[in-house]
This record gives structure tokens, C-alpha cells and sequence, in this order.
């Protein structure tokens, strides 16, 4: 008998525990996915989390009278629990999903949320591929991708008559995507790319033999088309072995972190584009202030987006009077994006919110002035030119007419 | 300008050359574990970690302490051995008759462990050790300049590579150590206190990797991933050589950084992999490793 009550006991037990949460229907939940701890916090983490929290703050933090629910979910850097998390999580009633680093997860999660018809809004991942062939109706890009940081250093060094190129390649998904976004680039400005080397992606401690390799090519122009530690070590290194006054570095993946870890001696001179630099305006400034205060270090460009998308998200909710995704998200398309971040931001068909990026320079130690005084901004590329020509776009849902 | 096989001959030899560096650093990592495992019949894999513990420990003494390098080439290798002690004594010794596996366990734990307390304290933005004073600048060698402190990686850590084999192979201390490994109970019945002799020998293999961690910090952006991205390559050269030959562990590292060099340059997708398909090959014909014992 007691062994009956046991098994209907578990089962309803079960049932309850798989049953979702019921939506609380006015509420607004919003969820950050990203690397909360692991080797790519820079693109997530505590700045990320600082970042969506003071976006709230900043809006009131309640919405149709209710508190603003925010949920915070680590991905690991692993697509297969980025896809999980965002399943649960949608099921639970979460209405948007932002930041996903790392563009596998972020691939993964775009699907789920086309599926659950949800909102997701990338900002740490950088593949062309989100707005391109991959593209969906439920999917806003907010910080950056790769053709918007590959293309502006290399018209920019053309201009300036730089114009043969050798490319030191992280031999994965998203080093290719930047090695083919630059290799474009190139052709499109007139130049030659003389050569490059390919190296295992974040397994490569030592960096000397590109270095070596890139330098003795007597290209004016070495470009790094990796990310994170792969892009400082190749730095350091391309400094250690001589790297030739006449030889300009342009990486292509960049955030201020990095620089804060190189140190100026190593990095000045280094050219590449930015979305977001701190010390531009006294609007910038004054948010990113803020941010330090909470964060104990400047923000990012992905920082700057998640505050940007977070907000942009909340206003067009407000102004839609709604959670339905789709009423949203054309809220959104039709909302233009005017705060620290964007000018005039403007999302397009394809999902990529179009705003100015910088050409940067680091300064060199004799230039900085003041604590996180790195960059200088060379250029402001409008954002009509910083972002792939829709007449060009591989997505299907741009009208071509 | 000779060619070899269609590069320049200048670029083959610089490339060698790096490669010698490197594989001084397998060298000096494969010894530490080859000899853990000699004597302990562990499985390190903790001794990566110690290797990233080793140039984060320099990095500490210089920022806050205002000690430089020289002391931290005297001082972390020591500080890395007492926390080894530790180890062994609260963690290591409770596993010493269980399966290799428990081993390899445990220490993958500590690994886990011990980079998630660095990633949390320094982040992983990298943090940057600069090159000594006295070991700044390059030289000229007609092929390449080499920066001097690339040389003075191989001359310190190939020192220390023989300093070690001197003492197992060649001393009575080292004959006893041996003796140890292979009849625990004979041994301590001559009255050596054979447990002391393998906490010993476990602080030595991880002040080894430590002193390789504080030559490589000069070398490259500290992040809390530099010991699991090495210590795979390393567990190559520890399996070519022979587990638990020490000779074989020096040998092998030098020969293998040479290869890696050479895929550097003829095929440098592979550079990562060639190592491994060696591994297989070595494993084909002879498991026991290059130079180890049937």
C-alpha cells in the first residue's frame, strides 16, 4: 500500500516540477546570458551585469508598475548549455535575451528565441553571420561584427597609401570570418595582402614564430584577425622580435581591457576600430564614470551595448504597451537609438543596429595624461559606411526590391 | 639566399631556434611531471596550474612587494614547492594505492580550483610582467635577432633540467629515490624515511614548474588559461619520452619544440596537432614511450 502512495507521490511530484512556471503576464523579465566567469568575462561578466543593472536603474525599474525581473545566466562558453539555459528560460516566461558572447551560443540561442517568438539582442558576439545568412526577425546586433571592425582600418591605411598587408589568422570560426572580412576589405581599397599564418586558437602560448614570420614579410601593414589572449600575445610578441618602424599593427578585435593589461608601451600605436571609447564626449564620459564606480574599470564596447540594448528594449516595451515580441521589436525598428552609446541608431531589416564606429589609435605613455587615457580617436565612420551595404546582405529578410 | 625545401634559409633557423625555447620549457615541464609520476605514481595535472601559479606568484611579489625578478626566480619555486608539501600531505597521500585515475581526478580538481580563484582575483583582460633590466635587448646572430632573454631561457632552464638528473641518476640521494620507487617496503626497512622522500620529491616537481612559469612570464600575457593550454602538450611529450624516464622527458621536450617549430613554418595549422600525431605513432610502436622501460 505504502509503496502505491510512494509512486504517486513521486509522479505528482514530477509533474509539478516540469510544469514551467506560470508568466507573470505584465511583468517584464529580461534575461543576461553570457560568460559570467570564464576566459572571455571581458565580453560579459561583472562589467555586463553592471551594465544591464544600471540600464534598468536608469529607466525607473518597474514597468507597467511591477519591478523590472532581471535573471543573470552563465553560458560557459558552451553553445549546448547556451541553448538549454535559453529554452528554461523562455519557457519561464523571460521575454528578451541579451549579450550572448561567443557567436556559437549566440547562433544557437538566436533559433530558440525565433522558435519561442522572443527577443534577443546581441552585443558580445561579432560573426557577420547573425545579420547574414543566419539572420532572424526575433535577432537584433547592437555593438559590432566583424565587417564593421575590419573594414574602416583598412580604407583608412589606404587613404594613407599602406596598402600591402600580412595577416596573423586564429584558426577557428570567427579568426576565418575576420581573415575573410579583411581579405574583402583589402581587394575593395586596392591593396594585396602578401601573406598570412594560421595558428591554433587560444592554444598557442607562444607567438614568436608568426611574429618572426610577419615582420621578415616586409608588409607595411600587420593585421591580427584573432581575439582575446591570442591578439595581446601576438601584440607582445610582434613588439619583442622588432617589429619595423615602417610596419603598422591593426588589430581587429580589441576591447579596452586588453590595452589596460598590455600596458601603453606595448600597445601605442596600434590602430583598429572601436564602438565605443569612454573618454569621446561629456555624455560618454559621464555614463562611464558611473560604470567605473560600480565596475572598478572603464567599460567596453559591449558593456556600452548591453546598457544601450537593455534600455532601447525597456523604452519600447514602454512605448508598445506590451511584451508580445513582435509588437516590440517593431517598436524597436521603428525607435531611433539616441543615447551614450548611439547617434541616431537605426536597427535594420536584417536585425544590425547601424551607428557610427571610431577609428582609434592607441596613444602612446608620453600622450596619456590620466588613469584609462588610451585611446585617440582618429575618424568617426559614419554608420552608413561602417556596416556591410544591405544590397549586399546574404539575410533573407532584406527586400532587394 | 639557400632555400630549404622553398624558406629561406635565415628563417628556417630563427624558427629552429624558437623552437629550442619552447621545447626548453617542455623540457623543464615534462621533467616535473615524468618525475612525479616516477616516484609518485601520480598523474599531475595540477602541473600546469603550477606553472600559471608560478608567474602569477612573480607578478604578485613584484606589484604589491616591490620584489623583482631575480627574487622571484629564488622565492617562487620555493613558495610553489611548500604549497605542493601541502598538497601532497592533506590530499595526494590518501590516494597513493588507489587507480591512476583517482590521481588524474583529484588534480584536474585542482586545477579547477585553483584557476578559478586567479580568474576571479586578476580577471582574464592578461596581465604583463616586464623583462628584467639586465636581460633586455637583442642580439644580431647574421640569421635573426634573438632577444636576450629568449637565450637566457634556454641556458636556465636546460641547467636546471641537468642539475636534476645529476642528482636522481648520478648521487646516492638520488639512488635511495629510486631504490624508493622501486620496493617502498625494502627500502624503509633499511631505516629511509621513504614518505618524506616522496613529499620531497613532489615539492621539487612543482617548484620546477614554477620556475618555468616565472621564465615564461616575461614571455607572454598572464592569463589564467597559460597552464591548460601548455600542459596538454606537454602530457605529448611526457607519453613520447616514456613515462617516468627522465632523460627521456629532456630529450624528448627539446626535440619536440624543435618539431613544433618546423610546422611553424612548412604547415603551421598543424604546429598544434604534429606533436600528437607523433604521440600516436611513438604509441604504435613503442608503448612504452621513446625512452621508457618495458
Amino acid at each position: 500500500m505504502n509503496k502505491v502512495y510512494g509512486r504517486m507521490l513521486a509522479l505528482m511530484a514530477s509533474t509539478v516540477l516540469t510544469m514551467p512556471a506560470l508568466a507573470d503576464e505584465d511583468q517584464v523579465k529580461i534575461a543576461l546570458m553570457t560568460d559570467l566567469a570564464g576566459a572571455t568575462a571581458d565580453y560579459g561578466g561583472p562589467g555586463a551585469v553592471e551594465a544591464v543593472k544600471m540600464a534598468i536603474e536608469d529607466f525607473g525599474g518597474t514597468l507597467n508598475g511591477k519591478p523590472i525581473h532581471v535573471d543573470f545566466i552563465d553560458h560557459q562558453n558552451k553553445p549546448d548549455i547556451a541553448v538549454t539555459k535559453a529554452r528554461e528560460a523562455f519557457d519561464s516566461g523571460t521575454d528578451m535575451v541579451i549579450n550572448l558572447s561567443n557567436s556559437a551560443a549566440a547562433l544557437g540561442v538566436m533559433e530558440i528565441g525565433l522558435a519561442k517568438d522572443k527577443v534577443v539582442i546581441v552585443t558580445g558576439a561579432g560573426s557577420d553571420r547573425i545579420t547574414g545568412d543566419a539572420c532572424s526577425p526575433n535577432t537584433v546586433h547592437f555593438a559590432f561584427n566583424s565587417y564593421s571592425l575590419a573594414n574602416s582600418p583598412v580604407k583608412a591605411l589606404a587613404a594613407n597609401g599602406v596598402n600591402d598587408w600580412y595577416l596573423i589568422v586564429s584558426d577557428f570560426a570567427y579568426g576565418l570570418s575576420v581573415e575573410a572580412a579583411v581579405s574583402d576589405a583589402i581587394k575593395n581599397a586596392g591593396g594585396t595582402l602578401t601573406g598570412s599564418v594560421k595558428h591554433p586558437a587560444f592554444m598557442a602560448s607562444d607567438f614568436s614564430s608568426y611574429a618572426l614570420q610577419a615582420i621578415s614579410s616586409g608588409a607595411k601593414a600587420i593585421g591580427l584577425s584573432n581575439s582575446s589572449s591570442d591578439t595581446t600575445n601576438s601584440i607582445r610578441a610582434l613588439k619583442e622580435f622588432g617589429l619595423g618602424d615602417d610596419q603598422q599593427m591593426v588589430a581587429f578585435t580589441l576591447l579596452i581591457n586588453e590595452i589596460h593589461g598590455l600596458g601603453l608601451d606595448q600597445a601605442s600605436g596600434l590602430l583598429f576600430a572601436d564602438g565605443f571609447y569612454w573618454d569621446r564626449t561629456d555624455q560618454t564620459r559621464e555614463w562611464s564614470k558611473r560604470f567605473f564606480e560600480r565596475v572598478g574599470k572603464m567599460p567596453n564596447m559591449v558593456n556600452a551595448g548591453d546598457y544601450s540594448g537593455t534600455l532601447h528594449y525597456l523604452r519600447a516595451v514602454e512605448a508598445a504597451g506590451t511584451t508580445d515580441a513582435k509588437t516590440v521589436l517593431a517598436k524597436m525598428r521603428e525607435m531611433p537609438i539616441n543615447d551614450m552609446f548611439a547617434e541616431n541608431g537605426k536597427i535594420r531589416e536584417d536585425g544590425m543596429m547601424v551607428h557610427d564606429m571610431y577609428l582609434v589609435q592607441v596613444k602612446t605613455p608620453e600622450e596619456s595624461q590620466y588613469d584609462w587615457d588610451y585611446l585617440k580617436v582618429l575618424e568617426t565612420i559614419p554608420a552608413e559606411e561602417a556596416f556591410l551595404p544591405l544590397d549586399q546582405s546574404k539575410c533573407s529578410l532584406v527586400n532587394k526590391g | 639566399m639557400t632555400e630549404i625545401f622553398g624558406v629561406p634559409a635565415p628563417v628556417l633557423y630563427g624558427q629552429l631556434l624558437l623552437g629550442l625555447v619552447n621545447g626548453s620549457f617542455y623540457a623543464l615541464l615534462s621533467l616535473g611531471l615524468s618525475l612525479i609520476f616516477g616516484l609518485l605514481n601520480i598523474v599531475n595535472f595540477a602541473h600546469g596550474t603550477m606553472y600559471m601559479l608560478g608567474a602569477f606568484l612573480a607578478y604578485l611579489l613584484l606589484e604589491p612587494l616591490g620584489l623583482g625578478y631575480w627574487w622571484a626566480i629564488l622565492l617562487v619555486p620555493l613558495l610553489a614547492a611548500g604549497l605542493g608539501i601541502v598538497i601532497e600531505r592533506t590530499i595526494l597521500k590518501r590516494i597513493y594505492k588507489l587507480d591512476h585515475i583517482y590521481g588524474l581526478l583529484v588534480t584536474f580538481g585542482l586545477t579547477m580550483v585553483i584557476e578559478g580563484f586567479v580568474r576571479v582575483y586578476f580577471g582574464v583582460s592578461g596581465l604583463r610582467y616586464a623583462v628584467p633590466p639586465s636581460l633586455q635587448g637583442m642580439v644580431d646572430l647574421g640569421f635573426m635577432r634573438l632577444p636576450i632573454y629568449r637565450i637566457w631561457v634556454i641556458v636556465a632552464a636546460l641547467g636546471l633540467c641537468l642539475v636534476t638528473w645529476l642528482v636522481i641518476e648520478r648521487t646516492r640521494l638520488g639512488a635511495t629515490l629510486r631504490a624508493g620507487t622501486e620496493n617502498p617496503s625494502l627500502v624503509q626497512a633499511f631505516g629511509v624515511n621513504v614518505p618524506l622522500l616522496v613529499t620531497l620529491v613532489f615539492g621539487w616537481g612543482v617548484g620546477l614548474a614554477a620556475f618555468a612559469g616565472v621564465l615564461a612570464a616575461p614571455l607572454m600575457q598572464l592569463t589564467p588559461q597559460i597552464g591548460h593550454s601548455i600542459i596538454i602538450t606537454v602530457f605529448g611529450v611526457v607519453v613520447i619520452g616514456g613515462m617516468g624516464s627522465i632523460l627521456g622527458s629532456i630529450v624528448t621536450g627539446l626535440g619536440l619544440g624543435l618539431i613544433e617549430g618546423l610546422a611553424k613554418v612548412y604547415y603551421p595549422e598543424a604546429s598544434s596537432t604534429a606533436i600528437f600525431v607523433l604521440m600516436i605513432l611513438v604509441l604504435l610502436v613503442r608503448p612504452h614511450g621513446l625512452f621508457g622501460k618495458q
